[in-house]
């Protein structure tokens, strides 16, 4: 019985990492995890090199920035 | 032929200089291992293949040759999955092999140009989520529902085969070219590979193509829309629900997408619900029951506002949503048509094969491969093959399951779209697709019409027509053409079976209705975007200022010109005599099945830049088809003497018919309508002619540079350098025995450097 639960919530965070994944949901943790392995991993708002790391805000606003700038096309 | 060998057996290093294993672990699975799992044939293994090939040709005979009086919808989802999966397992994995090669050595855009934003390794299911939420909308379920006129087989057969052989080849050769390209654009590849005039001529057409096709779109919502106070209540309502979403991820929790989606879905079913208590209300049915001509000014304004707002408010959000739907409601679809099975009693090939009908005219050849573009080759896939999924892929060797797998999915959709259609009784389809010109756009003209055609097994009778449309929350079904309301009632058919019974059948047919009309929207919107950003692009050569996409002016400026072209062509579909979607559909599959010619042309051009003469027929191929197929189609829109094929012979018996006085003419009623005719048959042959001179210029660039490569002798290419990749990632959707091993080893090393790391930094990762 246990099994089968472990089983039954293995598959429902698979699903929801896969629905987070596809709708973009994951992209600041991405952005972040890229943060700090290319910016020798500081906390949020220090950084040694470069820019410093944006806020959960900070990025999405961004992020629709860039979209506004470099619009995806959307097919039929 | 010469070709560098491709794993590195004994050395860590070959002349390309890559490694494979540059730090503590290999990047790949060596190539020789890959291959020995590929050849070794257990006895399971076999069995499986054999089963799968048995289903396969077991379900094609029950389609093509045994042909009962009716045959099950389960031999069409048995053989297309069959067909499907033998295609990706060898069809594929030989493009691979022998023309494409990649290399897992080597990184990739999302590894070498990383920024955490645009361009981020992206987990390889997750990626064939995105783009096949990317390629697939409304286009491959109206395309097969037109074609079920000709029966059920050819539009099987060409959606399964022409998928395999050309559609998701299209979309994997150029995926993986532009991956190999830092992920550069369609446009920008056709400059490099065929020069200034060719590449001026695929930009010209490719504007002018999403022009057309954003137009047909359109006019399928302002069909499915027209006289039905439910679904226009509906579907406006995704207007707010999108805005308050967008303002909920802006300002009180950004980034939780998956929350908004959920609140938005409950909004929109809410929608939905609402709108039949408002449209079963006096003041509703009257306030949201609008004609066409209003709907379609609608979408326009709607089309110039979204196109300037902020993204974050309109355009995001909806985006997100319609994401959530679609791959939602396909799944729901597939498993309602494996539990329902419905009986088909539309003949294999029907009475309107060789000479065409009401609902697509001219013969199967060529207008059956235009009519379904979507699902089986389309040519916008190139656009989003292009665009953002190549700076996402994690290793080279995924693209065939992310390009040519997403694809097949696509095509998968097709086919549930064509079950769907032909589903629902043949007599109501042709009432329902016939236009307004051939049924009168009454009950009664409708079954006078469908039961003169004399078709085997159709008795229409008013009461079914009065009926299904009682069911469905519609006043009338008759004429309504476009493809979307006869899914949506074969949608509500099959799902009615699976849960509610009749008397859920309005929801399930407003559900389809909006869910299409959704991803049209979406398209609609992004698509003005696009080629907004594309005319300021061109127009900045001449002007600099307009090169700034900041400046307002400009932005608005090219935003209602390009609003204005598919404004224009939206207009005449719809106000067209002679029914809007017969006489303009063609164009919309020509439009796209140039396109892809033009991907393809690029794409043989590259193929032979490198030099590998030996497999170009596996693009020369598709190319080859798509090249006659929309060229010949192109040539009788504008040649042909028959006035419901030809453009300019319609053009002309109107015009004839005006100078000889007479005040009524075929579907046209009076003076003005025949004047319409003639003004619409004209914009639609030039337009034509447009298009298949642009293609012509596209291809005859691609041969000669195909020619001059040969000629020389020397392979070239213009791809980015290769970099070192530094990561690993298995290449399908299931690891094999030996990436599952390596996969391990990775896993290892990463919590293991995990575990070194600061808390903060280690959150986040997978």
């Amino acid at each position: 019985m246990r099994d089968v639960l472990a089983a039954v919530r293995t598959g429902a965070r698979g699903i929801a990492w896969f629905v987070r994944g596809v709708l973009g949901e994951d992209a600041y943790d991405k952005y972040v995890a890229h943060h700090a392995a290319t910016h020798g991993g500081a906390e949020a708002g220090t950084c040694g090199i470069g820019e410093p790391v944006m806020t959960e805000r900070q990025f999405w606003r961004d992020q629709t920035d860039r979209q506004q700038k470099n619009p995806q096309n959307r097919c039929c | 032929m010469s070709t560098t060998p491709r794993s590195s057996k004994d050395a860590n290093e070959d002349s390309t200089g890559l490694q494979l294993v540059p730090d503590r672990l290999p990047v790949a699975v060596e190539e020789s291992v890959l291959e020995a799992e590929r050849r070794n044939w257990t006895p399971a293994k076999i069995a499986l293949w054999a089963g799968i090939s048995l289903v396969g040709a077991v379900s094609w005979v029950m389609l093509a040759v045994v042909r009962g009086e009716t045959v099950n919808a389960a031999w069409f989802v048995f053989a297309a999955v069959a067909t499907y999966l033998i295609a990706y397992r060898f069809y594929s994995r030989f493009i691979e092999k022998h023309l494409l090669r990649p290399d897992d050595r080597r990184a990739t855009p999302a590894e070498y140009k990383a920024d955490g934003k645009d361009y981020a390794v992206t987990d390889r299911r997750v990626l064939f989520g995105h783009h096949f939420a990317a390629i697939a909308g409304a286009g491959p379920l109206v395309g097969p529902v037109l074609a079920a006129q000709m029966g059920y087989l050819p539009g099987t057969i060409w959606i399964i085969v022409g998928v395999i052989l050309a559609g998701a080849v299209q979309d994997y050769l150029i995926l993986f070219f532009s991956m190999r390209r830092g992920g550069r654009s369609l446009g920008q590849m056709a400059r490099d590979e065929l020069g200034v005039i060719g590449g001026t001529a695929a930009l010209v057409a490719t504007l002018v193509i999403m022009v057309i096709i954003v137009a047909i779109l359109a006019l399928v919502v302002v069909n499915a829309l027209a006289e039905s106070p439910w679904g226009v209540f509906s579907v406006s309502m995704t207007i707010p629900i999108a805005l308050l979403m967008g303002v909920y991820l802006r300002f009180f929790r950004p980034g939780k997408v998956t929350e908004v989606s959920i609140i938005g879905f409950v909004l929109l079913i809410a929608a939905i619900i609402g709108g039949g208590m408002i449209a079963g209300t006096e003041w509703g049915s009257a306030f949201f029951l609008l004609d066409k001509v209003t709907i379609a000014w609608g979408i326009i304004i709607y089309g110039f506002i979204a196109a300037i707002l902020p993204v974050w408010l309109l355009l995001a959000p909806r985006d997100y949503l319609s994401t959530f739907m679609k791959i939602g409601t396909i799944l729901m679809l597939a498993v309602a048509i494996v539990i329902v099975r419905p009986e088909i009693n539309v003949p294999a090939v029907s009475e309107f094969a060789a000479a065409g009908g009401p609902v697509v005219s001219g013969s199967l050849f060529p207008f059956l491969f235009v009519t379904i573009a979507c699902g089986a080759l389309s040519g916008f896939h190139a656009l989003i093959a292009s665009g953002t999924t190549p700076k996402l892929v994690q290793k080279e060797r995924q693209t065939r399951f992310i390009g040519y797998g997403g694809m097949l999915m696509e095509s998968f959709v097709a086919i549930m779209a064509l079950v769907a259609a032909l589903s629902i009784d043949r007599g109501i389809y042709f009432a329902m697709n016939s236009p307004v010109a051939l049924t009168g756009g009454t009950v009664e003209g409708a079954v006078a019409f469908v039961n003169s055609l004399g078709l085997t097994g159709v008795n229409l009778t008013p009461d079914m027509l009065t009926q299904t449309a009682k069911n469905v929350g519609e006043e009338s079904i008759v004429s309504r053409t476009g493809g979307a309301p006869t899914l949506s009632v074969g949608l509500a058919h099959i799902m009615q079976q699976v849960a509610g019974g009749t008397g859920m059948m309005a929801f399930w047919y407003h559900f389809a209705i909006m869910f299409e009309a959704l991803f049209i929207l979406t398209a609609v919107d992004a698509g003005t975007r696009v080629a907004r950003f594309m005319m300021q692009d061109s127009l900045g050569n001449f002007f600099p200022k307009f090169k700034d996409t900041s400046w307002r002016v400009g932005a608005w400026l090219a935003t209602a010109v390009m609003v204005g072209a598919w404004g224009a062509v939206l207009l005449m579909g719809v106000t067209d005599p002679l029914g809007g979607i017969n006489t303009l559909f063609p164009l919309f599959g020509i439009a796209n099945q140039l396109l892809a010619a033009i991907a393809l042309a690029v794409s043989m051009a590259i193929i032979a830049k490198r030099g590998n003469f030996r497999y170009l027929w596996i693009v020369a191929l598709p190319l080859s088809f798509a090249a006659v197929v929309t060229i010949y189609a192109s040539f009788l829109k504008i040649f042909s003497t028959v006035p419901n094929v030809g453009y300019f012979a319609q053009n002309k018996a109107f015009s004839d018919a005006l100078a000889a006085g007479e005040t009524s003419f075929g579907a046209a009623p009076t003076v003005q309508a025949m004047e319409a005719v003639v003004r619409n048959t004209m914009v639609q042959g030039l337009l034509s002619i447009l298009f298949v001179t642009l293609a012509i210029i596209v291809i005859a660039t691609a041969i000669v540079a195909t020619w001059k490569a040969y000629r020389s002798g020397s392979s070239t290419t213009d791809e980015d350098p290769a970099v070192q990749s530094r990561i690993f990632g298995p290449a399908a959707f299931v690891p094999t025995a030996a990436e599952k091993e390596l996969e391990v080893q990775w896993d290892a090393q990463a919590a293991e450097l995990k575990a070194a790391l600061p808390p903060r930094a280690a959150r986040s990762g997978r």
